[in-house]
Parts: C-alpha cells; sequence; structure tokens
C-alpha cells in the first residue's frame, strides 16, 4: 500500500483563508434557498473595541480615591437642554429598547422591576408600550419608530422621555424585522397587523424626511407634551459625526449613538456584519460633534452596541460619554445563551431546545425564530414561562450592581469622585486601530496615528 | 363662554396648544378660532376632548396630529402630516393636503376637500380618509387597516405593500403597487363608500368607485423558501 509522504499531510488539508468552512456553509446555504441568512443578536466578528484601552490609574501624578471608602457619584441627569422634566438616574448605565414581540411580556417586566430597583430607565421597542413595563417601570423610554406600530399619544403622556429613533447599530438603514412565528394574537392587535405574518417594518419615517422636517416633528412631541418631557434621538453609527450634529439641530436633548455591535432580535447577516461602523469609533466622532457645537453637557450622549462590563461603561464616559445603554449584555444576564433556564426555583436544562435549532448553548442567535429555549426572545405561551419575572429582575439587579460597582472601583482608581469626571486624559489605547479610531495615544507614547507627528 | 379666539399673530402656538390640552378639557369653551394661523407648525396638535377647532387660515406640518375625539377644520390648505396617527375625532381641510396626510391615523376621519400630495394615508392603521380630489404617489404605502376614499385620481404605486386597509378610487390609477389589485365592489363595499362620502359632505354615485384591496402575497417572506431561513 503506497502511504502519502509525511510533509505533505498539512499541505494536502489546508483550509482557504477565503474559502474557510463557514464561507463553503455560506455559499452553500445561498445555493439551497435563495434567500439571505436572518439571525439575532449583533456582530460576531472581532472588532476594534473598548476592550482595546486601558486606563491610567492614579500613582504618584495622580492621587486616587480609597476605593472603599470615599463616595463617587454615579447620578445621571439626561435631557436638560430643552424638556421642564429632565430624566434623573442613579447609575448611568440604561436599558437599550427592546421590543415586546421580540422579547416576551415575562422579560419587559423583568426589565423594568430590575431599572426601577436600580434607579435608571428602560426603554419600550417597535411595537408599543405595554401595560407590564409601564407599570413596573419608574422612568420608562418610549420610542416613536418609522412603523408607528401601538403608536399612541396617551403612551406619548404615559412616558417619561421620547425616543425618536432613526436606525439601530445592528442595521443603519433598515427596518425591523418581526418573523410570522413571533406575531402572536396580542403582538398581532398591538401592531394592527395580521397574526403570523412575517412583519418588515419600514426604514423611513411616515410623516418626515431629513433634519429639517425632524425638527418640526421633534416640536410637534413638545407641543404634544407641553415642553415636559426630554426628546432623544437615536442614530445607528455610520456618519456619526455629521448625524450627530444634525441631531442636535434638529432640537434633540439626548443623542443615541448606537454602534455596529448593537443587536437585533431579527436582521439580515450582512447586514448585522457589514453595515455601520464600531462603538468605539463612533463614540469618539459623537463626542467631537457636540463638542465642534460647543453643546457637551447642554445636549447628552448616550452610547451603545457592545457594552458588557463595567469596564466598557468606565470608558464611554471617559470617551465623553454621559450614559450607555445595554441590550444584549441585559439578555445574557436574564439566561440568554445560559445551558440552563430557571423555573420554581430549579435549574433545567435547555440543549434539547438548543440542538432543535441546530446550535447550542454559547452559539446561539436564533431570536427571530421565537423559540429561544431559555424563554427570553419568545412569543411561545410555554417557552415564555422559562424567564419568571422575579427571578429576571433578581439576575438582571445583580448584573447593573456589579457593573456599576466597577465602573466606581475604576473611577476611584483614577481619583474621581464623580464617575462623569472620567476624561480622555486617563485613557490610552492597545492597538493602533483603536488609538487612530478613539485618538488615544498608543500607550507607553504619545503617539496619536493621524493627528500627532511619529 | 362658549366660543374663544386665539391670534397667532399676536399668541405665540404654545398658549394656543396649552389650552387645548389643559383648560378645554373643563368643556366650558366648546369652540377655539385660529386666527393668522400664516402656515405654523404643529397647530392644535395632541388634542383629547371634544372641542371644536376651526383654523381660518393655512396650516403648517402635522396640524390636527395625534387627535383624539376633537374636530379640527382647516379653511385653508395643509401642511405635511395633517392628522398623522390620528386615534378618533375629525380633522377636515377644506383646501389641499401636502404630502403624508393622515400618516399612520389609528382612527378618525380626515377629509380633504382638494387634493393630496405624496404618501396619503401611508402606514394607515384603521383611521378613515377620504380626498375630494386626487392623491400623489405613494398614497397608503404599507396601509395596514382603515379605509380610504379618492374621489379624484391616484398616482402612481397606488397601496404598495398593502396590508388589510382598502382604498376606494373613483379616478384613475397610474400605476399599483407591489401586491395591490382591484377588486370587485361588493354591496358592503357600496355601503362603505357611500357612508364615508356622506360624512365627508361628499356627492358621487359609491358604484363609479373600484376596490384596491392587498394580493397578500408579500405576507410571507418568501413561500418558495418554506421558511427556511
Amino acid at each position: 500500500m503506497e502511504t502519502k509522504p509525511e510533509q505533505l499531510k498539512h499541505v494536502s488539508r489546508e483550509e482557504s483563508a477565503g474559502y474557510d468552512r463557514k464561507t463553503l456553509d455560506y455559499i452553500r446555504n445561498a445555493a439551497a434557498h435563495g434567500l439571505y441568512e436572518i439571525r439575532g443578536l449583533g456582530a460576531k466578528r472581532k472588532l476594534p473595541s473598548f476592550d482595546d484601552l486601558v486606563f491610567l490609574g492614579a500613582s504618584l501624578s495622580r492621587y486616587p480615591l480609597e476605593g472603599y471608602r470615599e463616595k463617587c457619584s454615579t447620578k445621571t441627569l439626561l435631557g436638560t437642554r430643552f424638556a421642564k422634566k429632565p430624566i434623573e438616574l442613579e447609575i448611568p448605565i440604561t436599558i437599550a429598547g427592546m421590543s415586546f414581540g421580540s422579547l416576551s411580556a415575562n422579560v419587559k417586566e423583568a426589565l423594568g422591576r430590575a431599572a426601577s430597583e436600580m434607579g435608571t430607565s428602560t426603554t419600550t421597542g417597535d411595537g408599543g408600550m405595554t401595560q407590564e413595563e409601564r407599570l413596573s417601570s419608574k422612568t420608562l423610554v418610549y420610542q416613536c419608530l418609522p412603523s408607528r406600530y401601538g403608536f399612541n399619544p396617551d403612551d406619548v403622556r404615559r412616558a417619561d422621555a421620547i425616543e425618536m429613533v432613526i436606525g439601530q447599530g445592528a442595521k443603519p438603514g433598515g427596518g425591523g424585522m418581526l418573523l410570522g412565528q413571533k406575531i402572536s394574537p396580542r403582538v398581532a392587535g398591538m401592531r394592527t397587523l395580521p397574526e403570523g405574518i412575517d412583519q418588515r417594518s419600514a426604514s423611513r419615517h411616515p410623516d418626515w424626511t431629513g433634519p429639517d422636517d425632524l425638527a418640526i416633528k421633534i416640536h410637534e412631541l413638545r407641543e404634544l407634551t407641553d415642553w415636559e418631557k426630554p426628546i432623544y434621538v437615536k442614530v445607528g453609527a455610520t456618519r456619526t459625526f455629521n448625524d450627530v450634529k444634525l441631531a442636535v439641530h434638529s432640537g434633540a436633548d439626548v443623542v443615541v449613538v448606537d454602534g455596529m455591535q448593537g443587536g437585533t432580535a431579527a436582521t439580515q447577516t450582512c447586514f448585522i456584519e457589514h453595515v455601520g461602523i464600531p462603538t468605539l469609533a463612533a463614540v469618539r466622532q459623537a463626542v467631537d460633534a457636540l463638542e465642534d457645537l460647543n453643546m457637551k453637557d447642554q445636549v447628552q450622549l448616550i452610547v451603545s452596541g457592545g457594552i458588557r462590563t463595567g469596564a466598557d461603561v468606565a470608558k464611554a464616559l471617559a470617551m465623553g460619554a454621559d450614559a450607555v445603554s445595554i441590550g444584549q449584555g441585559v439578555l445574557v444576564a436574564l439566561g440568554c445563551n445560559s445551558e440552563s433556564y430557571i423555573q420554581d426555583g430549579m435549574h433545567h436544562p435547555a440543549d434539547e431546545g438548543y440542538a432543535a435549532l441546530g446550535t447550542a448553548a454559547g452559539f446561539c442567535h436564533h431570536c427571530h425564530t421565537g423559540k429561544c429555549p431559555v424563554g427570553i426572545t419568545t412569543q411561545d405561551v410555554i417557552l415564555e414561562q422559562r424567564l419568571q419575572p422575579e427571578v429576571g429582575a433578581k439576575r438582571l439587579r445583580n448584573y447593573l450592581k456589579t457593573l456599576n460597582m466597577e465602573l466606581t472601583t475604576i473611577a476611584r482608581a483614577c481619583g474621581k469622585q464623580n464617575v462623569h469626571h472620567l476624561e480622555r486624559e486617563d485613557l490610552v489605547a492597545l492597538t493602533i486601530e483603536a488609538a487612530a479610531m478613539a485618538r488615544l495615544p498608543l500607550a507607553g507614547t504619545n503617539w496619536i496615528p493621524g493627528v500627532t507627528g511619529d | 363662554m362658549d366660543s374663544l379666539n386665539f391670534d397667532l399673530a399676536t399668541t405665540p402656538l404654545r398658549e394656543l396648544n396649552q389650552f387645548l390640552h389643559h383648560e378645554a378639557k373643563t368643556g366650558q369653551v366648546k369652540q377655539v378660532t385660529v386666527l393668522n394661523p400664516d402656515g405654523a407648525h404643529n397647530i392644535a396638535v395632541g388634542l383629547d376632548c371634544p372641542v371644536e377647532v376651526e383654523v381660518q387660515g393655512h396650516a403648517g406640518y402635522y396640524a390636527g396630529g395625534m387627535n383624539k375625539t376633537a374636530t379640527v377644520t382647516i379653511f385653508g390648505s395643509a401642511g405635511t402630516g395633517v392628522a398623522e396617527n390620528m386615534m378618533s375625532g375629525k380633522v377636515h381641510v377644506k383646501g389641499f393636503a401636502s404630502n403624508s396626510a393622515g400618516a399612520s391615523a389609528h382612527g378618525g376621519l380626515l377629509v380633504i376637500d382638494g387634493d393630496a400630495g405624496l404618501r396619503c394615508g401611508i402606514s394607515l392603521k384603521g383611521g378613515d380618509i377620504v380626498v375630494g380630489g386626487s392623491v400623489g404617489s405613494f398614497s397608503a404605502f404599507m396601509a395596514q387597516a382603515g379605509r380610504m376614499v379618492i374621489c379624484g385620481d391616484a398616482g402612481d404605486a397606488l397601496g404598495d405593500s398593502l396590508y388589510e386597509a382598502v382604498l376606494y378610487v373613483r379616478g384613475t390609477i397610474k400605476s399599483l403597487g407591489a401586491d395591490a389589485q382591484v377588486e370587485p365592489m361588493s354591496e358592503t363595499d357600496l355601503a362603505v363608500v357611500a357612508d364615508l362620502l356622506s360624512r365627508a359632505g361628499m356627492n358621487h354615485a359609491p358604484t363609479e368607485f373600484k376596490r384596491i384591496a392587498s394580493r397578500r402575497e408579500l405576507y410571507h417572506w418568501n413561500a418558495d423558501a418554506n421558511q427556511e431561513y
């Protein structure tokens, strides 16, 4: 029997970088179905991120605060520009807009309870406001989206702030999507849609086009609410410098910038991975725009998209954000991608549910199917019981508490009595890419690519 | 005092809307006249009581926006988004209406005596719209529920991506949008058109109208793919 020469063993099994197994799968799937892949969550590819930055803690040249004793304020004020009733939060960490429809009513209730206990806000989503989330949320931000599903002046008056959604980081330029499996009778009723259809929302607002119209639209919402409520404008991160300037021009009290790591319940994979810019690049552009207009601190900036840890929060604030918004991290805290779910105080394995979706805990992005094995992104009456509001609320409260403790730990180490005193000067970059995007010096040097000389 | 005048030449819009949101709710003033509107935006937005508002002139964007139970009559033309997201009540434009008239209205009746611009009834969610003249292109785009009666002609792509809203057109349709089709008029349709025309104060024979509704072929992503996305 002839055997292959030893030296060809690896050459004959060399995987192509361009046509790796993932790409082969993609092409085969396209060839089989003639339809692009739709999935949930955010970009999975590796991107320059807050992980590529580190803080310069205090030492001899700076003086730290006692980590466990001295006070460090996390109070956050949003909407101070025009609104008579700005939003006052205990922590600068808010819950991002996620719809009832994409999430179960149990989850919306859990978000509201945890946020209220922590003194922060929750946000509705595409599809209107549920009674559960209004009752459980002390501070609720009501989104006005292109679809206007369930949009209602009574809910505008019941809200604490209004968020005009232009786009989101997972799909800037695209509309929402909710596949038929999740259009339950209640969701269909709230959105005035036939049950079980594949809902694809508009990507443009029905009654305004461009920033000059938006200014009038925002004025309408102000008149309608007697100038009481802050008005946020949310943009997906693309041409962020210009978009933030136009949002300020249109009269926003708060600008929300959502980077490409931001999640979604359902969108084309090509959209999630290939449209938009990373949060790290966007936050610098947004802050530059506010500083350029001399509007920093008059118009507040909320940053979202891939904020997971207290360190991420601290870095966003140091870069110039006033607060952050978290979606996916919140879902993970509730049990997203966990091997088990908690019901009646017991852990129950969820592996069969993942297997039925052709995936496993840790890899799942099947929010769009409505068959969430841990009962979060579902409208199924049996699956939704897998996330009980009290259990979810406790886990989320713990998560937010941890983030806030990490945030103040870092702030004290940098000598700040207030987390909002963290500043760009406290940060350096670990990679050239991050240094260029955030316009921070590469660690150990004074070099900011594109800004300082060699 | 049953009626009250607000002259926008001398009174800020804020005072008018503040009055309509609060004092008008007591019901003491039943009728408010707005003088010299001069195309001001956001006149009488967010009303939430059965007050009658007469606008003596042209209104800007979003006149009568998000109306609930009030009756707003504009003795002139209206800008973009008149009666947008109306919930109930009535908004009547005696002149012409610009783009996105009645956008996403959930209820109530919008009457436009003249023509309406682009995207009339876009995203309609249960409201009724009667247009005495013609409507521009992309009218009733993604309209989900409610009825539109167009006494004149319709522009391009009428009823594109319609859901369950039904459109009635008396004149010619330049082109239908994706998934829209002309259907026969039933007895119910004739009665609906007769009722809406009478409530709008317009005189046409319901038999002169065509019915346009969704083919419902876009309701699902791609039937050929067996939902295997």
